[in-house]
């Protein structure tokens, strides 16, 4: 006999559509969010997202959140913002000030899985590291390879990557498929490897904070 | 025509030829700017027209079609290099020709930040434009641009960052050089995505760059500004 007996029926999915809180999210945070809210059996929130590849366009994300805020004002109880500054250069804060919306603290998503202190301390250390995360490593063919012209132009890779020395994955999950992708884009780069157990940090913290 | 259907150089006249080195650096493709240049120069042009007329002019499209989104980074990045190309070849000559020199820049990219790509095209374009460039590369500590400027006295002083992070440390650089009083002494440039009219004036710095074709339009009234004063002086 087993203690926990977790048959389909009692887990919890994420429906969205149903919380009071909106989670306004970076596409590349949307496994994390989903899976942190499943885990906890947070009812409090939906989620909406917006796509991951702007990252490579940070021009995007200023309007397309205020959009998003103007829809979404009256019909939630609260909304919190899951985005790093993302390269808005300040932009983003200054809309969120003016809208009295809250935000995950943090320049980007790197920062906030190590948890922004932690960050900060290896920040010397890492001058030359380029970082994945669970989703970038997934993703790396689509959204770094071919996101910056590389399957048609190989021949620019040393004027990307000429400068880094690593790769550091910040893992969110202990996922060893996940780990060999990662691995895998190193030797493509051709740069060394390294591995760093994240977990969800502080995007974990802040999620509790307002799950009711 | 060349037997394998590719368009032959040679068989354009001069203007034909120099639009066709705007679209084969927009097109990014290096090997072709390098035959227009060599059969520019062997027509007698002088190296700072086929500099001007042909790549300058050329880049100048194609940031025009980075800034409205037109193009993308991969794009620029491969007009840059097609570019770079075609100015290893000028850059003696310009040298041993003497083309007309508009003033000094070191240039950077600040402490913790290796992105350089915009630095690098900043660079090539205003010497394209006729300055002396010193390229310090990334990740650059106070130290590093002081000993620079100590050693090179250029005119100006560009600084480059991407990274939000990384963005005060220019602030760090200007009130050093306030504190040694040497602040004056140079026009301090600052360029990067992140960054905007507000934040340079804040940092101290005398202008903000959106891209490398404001940063040359910049650079040249300062240093038009600057003569003035020395000759009222
Ligand atoms: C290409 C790129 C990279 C390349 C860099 C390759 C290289 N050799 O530089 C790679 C993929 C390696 C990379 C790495 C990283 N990147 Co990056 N990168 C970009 C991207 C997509 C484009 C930058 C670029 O080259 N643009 C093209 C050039 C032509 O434009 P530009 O740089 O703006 O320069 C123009 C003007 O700004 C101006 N200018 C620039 N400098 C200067 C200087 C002077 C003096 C003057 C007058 C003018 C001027 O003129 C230039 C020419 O017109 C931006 C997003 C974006 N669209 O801005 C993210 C971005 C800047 N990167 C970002 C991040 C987070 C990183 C990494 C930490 C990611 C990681 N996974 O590790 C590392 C950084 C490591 C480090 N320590 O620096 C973030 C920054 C977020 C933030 N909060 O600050 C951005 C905004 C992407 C994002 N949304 O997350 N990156």
């Amino acid at each position: 006999m087993t203690l926990v007996n977790l048959t389909p029926s009692d887990e919890f999915e994420f429906k969205p559509g149903q919380g009071d809180v909106l989670l306004l999210a970076c596409g590349a945070l949307a496994r994390e969010i989903v899976d942190l809210i499943e885990r906890n059996r947070w009812t409090a929130f939906d989620l909406q997202c917006l796509p991951a590849k702007w990252h490579n366009t940070p021009d995007k994300i200023v309007p397309a959140i205020r959009e998003k805020i103007r829809e979404a004002k009256g019909r939630y109880k609260s909304i919190f913002v899951l985005y790093g500054d993302c390269g808005t250069g300040g932009e983003l804060d200054r809309l969120l000030a003016e809208e009295g919306i809250e935000r995950i603290d943090g320049p980007h998503c790197y920062a906030f899985f190590s948890g922004n202190a932690e960050f900060e301390r290896h920040a010397d250390d890492d001058v030359t590291s380029f970082f994945l995360t669970d989703y970038l490593a997934k993703h790396f063919d689509k959204l770094i390879w071919a996101g910056l012209g590389l399957d048609r132009h190989p021949e620019l890779l040393p004027l990307y990557f000429g400068n880094y020395t690593k790769i550091v994955f910040l893992a969110q999950t202990r996922d060893e498929d996940l780990a060999k992708k990662a691995m895998a884009a190193a030797a493509r780069l051709g740069l060394a490897y390294e591995y760093r157990f994240t977990g969800y940090g502080e995007v974990l913290a802040r999620l509790q904070n307002h799950a009711g | 025509m060349s037997d394998d259907g590719e368009l032959d150089l040679n068989s354009l006249n001069d203007e034909e030829l120099v639009q066709q080195v705007h679209d084969d650096l927009y097109d990014g493709l290096k090997e072709e700017v390098e035959a227009a240049v060599h059969i520019l120069l062997g027509r007698g042009w002088a190296p700072y027209k086929v500099l001007t007329e042909a790549l300058v002019e050329g880049m100048r499209i194609v940031g025009v079609d980075f800034r409205d989104g037109i193009l993308f980074v991969p794009e620029v990045l491969l007009a840059a290099n097609s570019m770079k190309a075609g100015m290893f070849i000028l850059r003696p000559l310009l040298i041993a020709t003497g083309a007309p020199r508009q003033g000094k820049m070191v240039i950077g990219t600040v402490k913790g930040d290796i992105h350089d790509i915009g630095k690098n095209l900043v660079g090539m374009m205003m010497e394209g434009a006729g300055f002396e460039v010193i390229d310090l590369g990334i990740n650059n500590p106070v130290e590093k641009y002081l000993g620079a400027i100590e050693e090179h006295k250029p005119d100006i002083l560009g600084m480059s960052a991407l990274l939000t992070t990384t963005m005060p440390y220019m602030k760090v650089v200007i009130d050093t050089m306030k504190e040694k009083g040497m602040r004056d002494d140079y026009i301090v440039l600052v360029g990067g995505a992140p960054l905007n009219e507000e934040f340079a004036k804040a940092v101290g710095a005398d202008a903000y760059c959106r891209d490398a074709a404001v940063a040359v339009e910049t650079a040249k009234s300062f240093m038009a500004r600057k003569h003035n004063q020395m000759a009222s002086n």
